[in-house]
Order: C-alpha cells, then structure tokens, then sequence
C-alpha cells in the first residue's frame, strides 16, 4: 500500500483549503482595486463627479457589500502573515494548522468589530 | 602554465555548464520574495487606510470630495496612497500572473490573459500616479473656490 508522502502541506484539509481561499479572496481584492483607483479618479474629473458616483455607493446593498471586501481583505492578510511564517519561520510548517486556526479566530474578532461599527454608520440614518 | 577551474559551487561557473536556463536569471525568486515583503507593508498600508477612512468620525458618510481633497492636501498621505497603489497593483498583478500560469494549459492563453492583465496593471498604475500628483485640492467652482480648511483663503 502506497504510503503518504511526506511534505505535503499543500494537499488536503487546512494546508489546502486555505490556499483555495488565499486564490479566491486575492482575485476577489485585485478586481476591486482596479475599480477603486478608477472611482477615485473622478476626482481628477470634477468634485461634482466624484461625490455623485461615490454617493451612489452609499446604500445598504454596497454596505453588505464592503463587509464581504472587508472580510476577503482581512483573511488574505492574515492567512498571508502565515504563509511568511511557513515559509521564514524554522518551524512554521509544524505549525501551519494551528497557525491557520489563530488566523480565523482573528479574523472573527476583528470582523465583528469592524461590521458593528461600519454597519451601524452606514445603515443607521445620518 | 595552469588553467584556473572554479569549484562548481562557487557560482562563476559559465552559463553554458549550469542545469538550469541561464537566461531566466532569478525573475521567479525575486518575484516570491517581493510577494512576501510587499504582503507585510501593505497589511499596513491597507489596514491604516481601511481604518481611518471607515472606523473614525463618521465613517463612510464622510467620504465626499472634500475628503479626499484634505488627505491629499498633505505630502503624508500623498506617499502613503502612492505606496499602496504601486505595491497592491504589482502584488495583485503577481497573483493573477500566477493564477493564469497554473490554468491557462495554451501558450497562446497565456500570452493573451497575460498581455490583458498588464496592460491593465499599467493603465491604472499610471493612471492612479498621475491623479496622486496632478490634482489640485482647491478647485474653482463657478468661479468661487471650494471651501475647505486646507485651502488658502
């Protein structure tokens, strides 16, 4: 019966789930940010411009809608300080799957956060 | 007279005798690195923008030209937005370029995807540099210059 090879931390459960989920939420991140600099643009266009376009995204649809960024952001990002910590720390491949579970905890803590505050400023009248 | 033989090992060996293509050079470690170096400054570049632009005062209401206009007024913020555009966009234009290298099975796929994908990378980086360094924060409108705390009166 063929054994398991070793050095497989890219196949399977936590070490490959979270590269599916580093992929998606990056391509997710860089289609934003080609909108995002091409919105700010406007500004070179006129204050009018901007304001109005930037004004259209002030709804609750788009506020869900920054949460998600947001949450795709966060995760990248700390799923990214992991991936330096495989990569340069002695025993970070040890480790990657309780490191990944810091990062989720992580990423519940500072999502709660963040949604209660953008949330209640964007849907609570102003 | 003797001939001087460099030890294998010593990385002066002629490029014809190494195993690898000499002309690739060290693009794909260099690449790895930079994702790694960039991926540590822009956690902080993104997370400061994030925070000041929708945690403090009011948040996202406060986003309006005049808000803009008051960050860029200051050379600080100029250089940080001008850090996280050029670092984000060769980081993220890195990703996808990996993405379609695993996917795209074609030659000619990739070549396409990929000549998309930069042309797009430089439209947006030349594009968002020049809006940094050309805007001007106290504009004329109608005449009467826009109110602001920035401006001079």
């Amino acid at each position: 019966m063929p054994t398991k090879p070793a050095g497989t931390l890219y196949r399977g459960r936590e070490g490959m789930w979270s590269w599916v989920g580093h992929r998606i939420t990056g391509v997710v991140i860089f289609f934003f940010l080609l909108v995002h600099v091409l919105d700010t643009s406007l500004v070179r266009v006129s204050p009018e411009a901007y304001t109005a376009v930037i004004g259209a995204y002030k709804n609750p649809l788009m506020a869900l809608g920054e949460t998600g960024l947001v949450a795709a952001i966060v995760f990248h990002a700390f799923n990214g300080l992991r991936i330096i910590a495989i990569d340069f720390w002695k025993k970070g491949a040890k480790y990657q799957r309780q490191m990944l579970w810091v990062v989720l905890g992580l990423w519940v803590v500072v999502m709660v956060g963040f949604s209660i505050r953008h949330l209640s400023l964007a849907l609570g009248g102003h | 007279m003797t001939a001087t033989i460099e030890s294998p090992r010593s990385g002066r060996v002629s490029s014809n005798y190494r195993r690898s293509g000499a002309s690739k050079g060290n693009f794909e470690m260099l690449a790895w690195l930079f994702m790694r170096l960039s991926g540590v400054v822009l956690v902080v570049l993104i997370f400061g923008h994030l925070f000041v632009n929708l945690m403090l005062g009011d948040g996202i209401h406060a986003i309006d030209f005049g808000f803009v206009a008051g960050k860029w007024a200051d050379p600080f913020w100029q250089v940080w937005d001008l850090a996280m555009l050029w670092l984000a966009m060769l980081h993220g234009t890195n990703g996808v370029r990996t993405i379609i290298n695993d996917y795209a099975e074609k030659n000619s796929t990739r070549m396409a995807l990929k000549v998309v994908l930069y042309a797009a990378t430089t439209v947006i980086i030349v594009l968002g540099t020049m809006v940094i360094f050309t805007f001007n924060p106290c504009p004329m409108v109608d005449g009467i210059p826009l109110p602001g705390g920035f401006c001079p009166a």
